[in-house]
This record gives C-alpha cells, sequence and structure tokens, in this order.
C-alpha cells in the first residue's frame, strides 16, 4: 500500500506552518531536481548553488502565499530551476573581445539575445498553451513526455522509471505527440512566435 | 530504434544535493518571516 503523502498536501501543510512538510517534499524531489539540473550544468557545486536557489524561491513564494498551482509542484519547482540555469548561463556567457578600428560598430557583433517584452509574453503565453495541450494527454504518455522534455531523462531511463521496454517509451512519446498535433490541428492553434 | 537510445549519456547522470544544503533551506524557511501591511509584502530574516 502506497502511504506517500501527495505534494498538494504537504504544501499546504507548509503553508500552515508545518515545517517538517517542506523537509519531506525537498528530500523527495532531491535526485530528480539535482540530476535535471546537473544534467544541464555538469557541475556538482554549481547544480548545488542552483538547487539552493530554486528552494529559496520555493520558499519565499510558499509563504507569501503567492502559491496557486495545486497539484503541480514538481513541474512548477522544474521550471524555477530551469530559469536559473538559463541566468546561469547567461551570466557565464564569455563575450567574443573585438578590436575596434572605429568604422565597425560593437552592437552589430554582440547582441542582447533575451527577448523583448512583447516577444517574452507571446513565449510565456505559448508555454501556457502547451502545458494545457500536454495535461489533455492521457497519463502514461504525460509521463514520458515529462519525463523526456523536462527532465532530460533517456528512453532507457524512462523505460526503467516507469517499467516498461524502451520501445514502448519510444511509442508512447511517439503517440504523445501525435495526440498534441491533432488537438493543435482539430482547434486551429497557433503556437509559433 | 532501440539501439539508437541507449547509448550511456553523462548528462543522465543521477546526483543528490548533500545534506548540508538542505540544512541551510530549512533553518532558511524557519527564519523567514513575511509580513504582509496594508496590501505591502515584507521579509524578514529573523536569528
Amino acid at each position: 500500500m502506497d502511504l506517500q503523502i501527495d505534494d498538494s498536501v504537504l504544501v499546504s501543510d507548509y503553508m500552515s506552518g508545518d515545517e517538517r512538510a517542506l523537509e519531506i517534499l525537498i528530500n523527495r524531489h532531491n535526485q530528480r531536481l539535482s540530476s535535471f539540473i546537473y544534467s544541464k550544468v555538469q557541475d556538482r557545486e554549481v547544480t548545488e548553488d542552483i538547487f539552493q536557489d530554486t528552494f529559496m524561491k520555493v520558499i519565499r513564494t510558499l509563504k507569501r502565499g503567492s502559491y496557486n498551482e495545486e497539484g503541480k509542484f514538481l513541474p512548477w519547482v522544474m521550471r524555477i530551476a530551469y530559469n536559473l540555469i538559463m541566468d546561469h548561463f547567461r551570466r557565464n556567457k564569455r563575450l567574443p573581445k573585438f578590436q575596434s578600428n572605429g568604422d565597425f560598430n560593437i552592437f552589430s557583433v554582440i547582441g542582447d539575445e533575451q527577448l523583448n517584452a512583447e516577444s517574452q509574453l507571446i513565449k510565456d503565453q505559448i508555454d501556457c498553451d502547451l502545458e494545457q495541450l500536454i495535461e489533455e494527454l492521457p497519463e502514461d504518455q504525460k509521463k514520458v513526455l515529462f519525463m523526456r522534455i523536462y527532465q532530460d531523462m533517456s528512453f532507457k531511463e524512462i523505460a526503467e522509471n516507469t517499467g516498461v521496454s524502451i520501445n514502448t517509451a519510444l511509442g508512447r512519446m511517439r503517440y504523445a505527440l501525435i495526440n498534441i498535433r491533432k488537438v493543435i490541428e482539430r482547434n486551429d492553434i497557433v503556437l509559433t512566435n | 530504434m532501440e539501439h539508437s537510445y541507449t547509448q550511456y549519456q553523462n548528462g543522465c547522470k543521477l546526483v543528490s544535493t548533500r545534506q548540508h544544503r538542505i540544512k541551510f533551506l530549512m533553518d532558511y524557511s524557519k527564519s523567514l518571516n513575511v509580513v504582509t501591511h496594508k496590501g505591502m509584502t515584507f521579509e524578514n530574516n529573523l536569528n
């Protein structure tokens, strides 16, 4: 019998002042979140820094009472971690050295890669629409798609985690994409900027 | 098809954050106090 307390219950307990609930949440998702971060940054210390910053944001949001995504705790935490990973890469990006000769504009070489406000707004909307589409998928397909796209797991790992063969995992991913495309076509949804 | 996806990927190594970091987070959580007053939210770190 599975007696594991649901994330949403633990979040609610923590928001009511139960610090132990937070410890359970952190320990429960420690390996998954740390591995996800490590798969991107490939450095143990940076992984732990980002993990720590992620949960500091989580703690602040929960204590402020701003959290409203009941039942989707892990995807929300993963998104925070992903944004912090991107910040890390932006911060550490080395700019190319350039010796100006007077008639060359440096800004034609170095651009600001951040999206402008309008593009960012559109991107956020697309991300939100896509999340809703993913939510519509059958549970087995949603699980594979989430592990592959958001957790960056190989199909071998997904197969081991879900207790199916690799070909079944591949098949579920394929059908997940086919189903998403179908819904997009059926409802004339535009997911491009 | 299976052979295309079964190669070892270094990026998939399983790691966990160490306990002293988790203890820091727990201490941070315990010390953080959020107060809302007249629509404004204030964060304090209490020792």
